[in-house]
């Protein structure tokens, strides 16, 4: 167990967004998928972790409560891959992910040039190494990003939506590789995602959030039942257990319709 | 990491790496050709002036001044040489205010002229000529460059104080500046309108933006500003290269993000609050030479401040050789100069290029 989360409380101004969050567990070598409706919390999770949004609780990483510490402290052992990526710095790709990596770690430029050579290639990104980041696409820009995590090593790697603007190809291969990595880094991986067919396909474990509050959390099949995606989602959803496949979820209809209130529906 | 290319056979193509560093040595070269243009321009500003010096007269009074005749001397070490060195130093001082002031707020436009900073601090000159009111207990030239730097410290801690209330935009800090601009400009008419005839003469002059009045001691003090703020701005560079990927993933990175603003905005007032004292108001030096730069060799502050400092260097050093030769027989100020070559290069600047950069 590396990271556990117990008692989170967190406010945005006189809004309690997180209530009390506890037993909330992450394995190092694994994915956790945290799922959940918009304004559920995911987010704020995220950052109250990082220590980008001020949080009461504990957080425990690695045996070490690293609540208390500064944002600067916390950078050095884990990283937050936040949604809003789209700066239009007059930087190129190498340089972006450079920025990243000496924002971290102290060695001589030419190790850090390297570990963004392997960065880049590893994420298929060296033919963009000078393509301007104002002039890449949603989908090439949130591999940047990626790189930009990875490239800083840290212990815990935490993604928000990091496949929400990839095609099918990049989505899968972007997950794929986030779980090889954690296998043989043994890093704690947690990532914020709405897609369930792919927390499902690629995570080990599944927390739920729904209005600031963890709802469950376990195996994707454990989770992941009709009744729970009508609880949390209000839909309703067909789910299947393909023997030795993960689970496969067919959102059917969502229960509430637009414009039900008015007579349009 | 992929081989690098090592022969006429390997045709394969060359790392991430060598790109990088190709990219490098070409931002090194623009550096050193924009260095050598900006000297250039300096012997030039020197050597431009009235009085039947020639070139080469100006270059021998330069590396061995006791060899010439004494009114030559003068000429150059005491009238000339402090005025084309407070080009360089103002030009400098106000283009790294500018590019830092763009980085911080995330915003084109922001300056020290466009975020009231200027402003202020003109007030605050204002009073020590037209009141003889002291904010900070000095005397003579540096209770004028003392009031500036107060009243600009100022106006910068109301643009950060902006900026730690939650929900608060960077466009709505620009937009703060800008009320700030336009409160102290009031201030200012106030000052103007109750002004003597001879101070105001004086303040109508100093707002036009001159380099006339430089002497060697403002010219340290300048250099002075600069020497202080530069390394602080240097020791900064990865975390302020951070910021421009916006705040949250600048924080992500561990980069506490407040109190980096406030000690960056603090330099800025320091920088705009010098220039602005001793030189009056000189707009868009601190808005193009940025923008010059951030064309020729992107945002890693690393290459970015010291090509801003170089651009606005040479942009004021030509102005001020312009403002000595447009008319003849007449210096103009060059705050009118660059005011009028500015603006249209810079609307042309934004239509032109780079429209993505910004958003």
């Amino acid at each position: 167990m590396t990271l556990t989360i117990d008692r989170l409380d967190c406010r945005l101004g006189n809004r309690r967004i997180l209530h009390g969050l506890s037993g909330l567990r992450a394995r190092a070598g694994e994915i956790t998928a945290l799922i959940g409706p918009n304004g559920a919390g995911k987010s704020t999770l995220l950052k109250a972790v990082a220590g980008i949004e001020k949080a009461s609780g504990d957080i425990v990483l690695e045996n070490r409560a690293i609540g208390t510490l500064s944002i600067e402290q916390r950078a050095g052992r884990l990283y937050y891959l936040p949604q809003e990526i789209g700066s239009r710095a007059a930087l190129n790709v190498f340089e972006a992910v450079l920025l990243a990596r000496r924002t971290q770690v102290a060695e001589s430029p030419a190790e850090a040039m390297d570990a963004v050579d392997q960065a880049l290639c590893s994420l298929e990104l060296d033919s963009l190494a000078e393509r301007e980041l104002a002039v890449l696409s949603g989908g090439q820009r949130q591999r940047v990003a990626i790189a930009q995590a990875i490239v800083r090593q840290p212990r815990l790697l935490m993604l928000d939506e990091p496949t929400s603007a990839l095609d099918l190809h990049h989505q899968l291969q972007v997950l794929d590789y986030l779980q090889r990595l954690a296998r043989r880094k043994q890093l704690v991986v947690v990532i914020a995602i709405h897609d369930l067919n792919l927390a499902a396909r690629f995570a080990d474990h599944i927390w739920i959030l729904q209005s600031g509050e963890h709802i469950a959390s376990g195996a994707p099949g454990e989770v992941l039942t009709t009744e729970r995606l009508r609880q949390v989602y209000a839909i309703t959803a067909h789910v299947e257990w393909p023997v030795d496949e993960p689970p496969r979820v067919t959102p059917l209809a969502a229960i509430r319709q637009l414009g039900s209130n008015n007579g349009i529906a | 990491m992929k081989a690098t290319t090592s022969s006429a056979t390997d045709i394969r193509p060359r790392s991430t790496v060598d790109r990088y560093l190709a990219r490098q040595r070409r931002q090194r070269w623009l550096i050193a050709v924009t260095t050598v243009a900006t000297l250039t321009t300096l012997l030039i500003d020197i050597a431009t002036g009235p009085g039947p010096y020639p070139l080469s007269a100006v270059l021998h009074a330069l590396v061995l001044p006791g060899e010439v005749p004494r009114i030559l001397q003068v000429v150059v070490w005491d009238v000339r040489l402090p005025v084309a060195l407070m080009a360089i130093v103002v030009g400098a001082s106000l283009a790294i205010a500018g590019a830092e002031m763009q980085t911080l707020l995330n915003n084109p436009l922001a300056d020290p002229f466009t975020l009231g900073i200027s402003s202020a601090a003109s007030f605050g000159a204002a009073l020590a000529i037209v009141l003889g009111l002291g904010i900070v207990p000095l005397a003579g030239t540096l209770l004028v460059t003392g009031n500036a730097f107060a009243l600009a410290m100022l106006a910068s801690l109301m643009i950060w104080g902006l900026s730690r209330l939650r929900g608060v935009s960077i466009q709505t800090m620009v937009l703060m500046g800008i009320a700030i601009m336009f409160f102290f400009n009031a201030l200012l008419g106030v000052l103007q309108y109750v002004a003597s005839a001879q101070s105001l003469q004086q303040l109508v002059f100093w707002s036009l933006g001159s380099l006339s009045k430089a002497s060697w001691t403002k010219v340290g003090l300048a250099m002075l500003a600069l020497l202080v703020t530069l390394p602080v701005f240097a020791r900064s560079h990865w975390r302020l290269t951070a910021l421009r990927l916006g705040d949250v993933q600048a924080k992500a990175m561990g980069i506490d993000v407040g109190r980096l603003r406030l000690r960056m905005l603090l330099c800025c007032a320091l920088l705009s609050a010098t220039a602005v004292a001793f030189v009056g108001t000189i707009g868009f030096v601190g808005l193009v030479g940025p923008h010059i730069a951030r064309l020729l060799v992107g945002e890693d502050q690393r290459v970015f401040l010291p090509m801003s400092a170089l651009t606005g260097a040479l942009i004021l050093s030509l102005t001020s050789i312009l403002s000595k030769t447009l008319v003849p027989g007449i210096l103009l100020p060059v705050g009118i100069l660059t005011a009028l070559i500015g603006l249209p290069f810079f609307v042309s600047l934004i239509l032109r290029s780079r429209r993505e950069l910004w958003g």
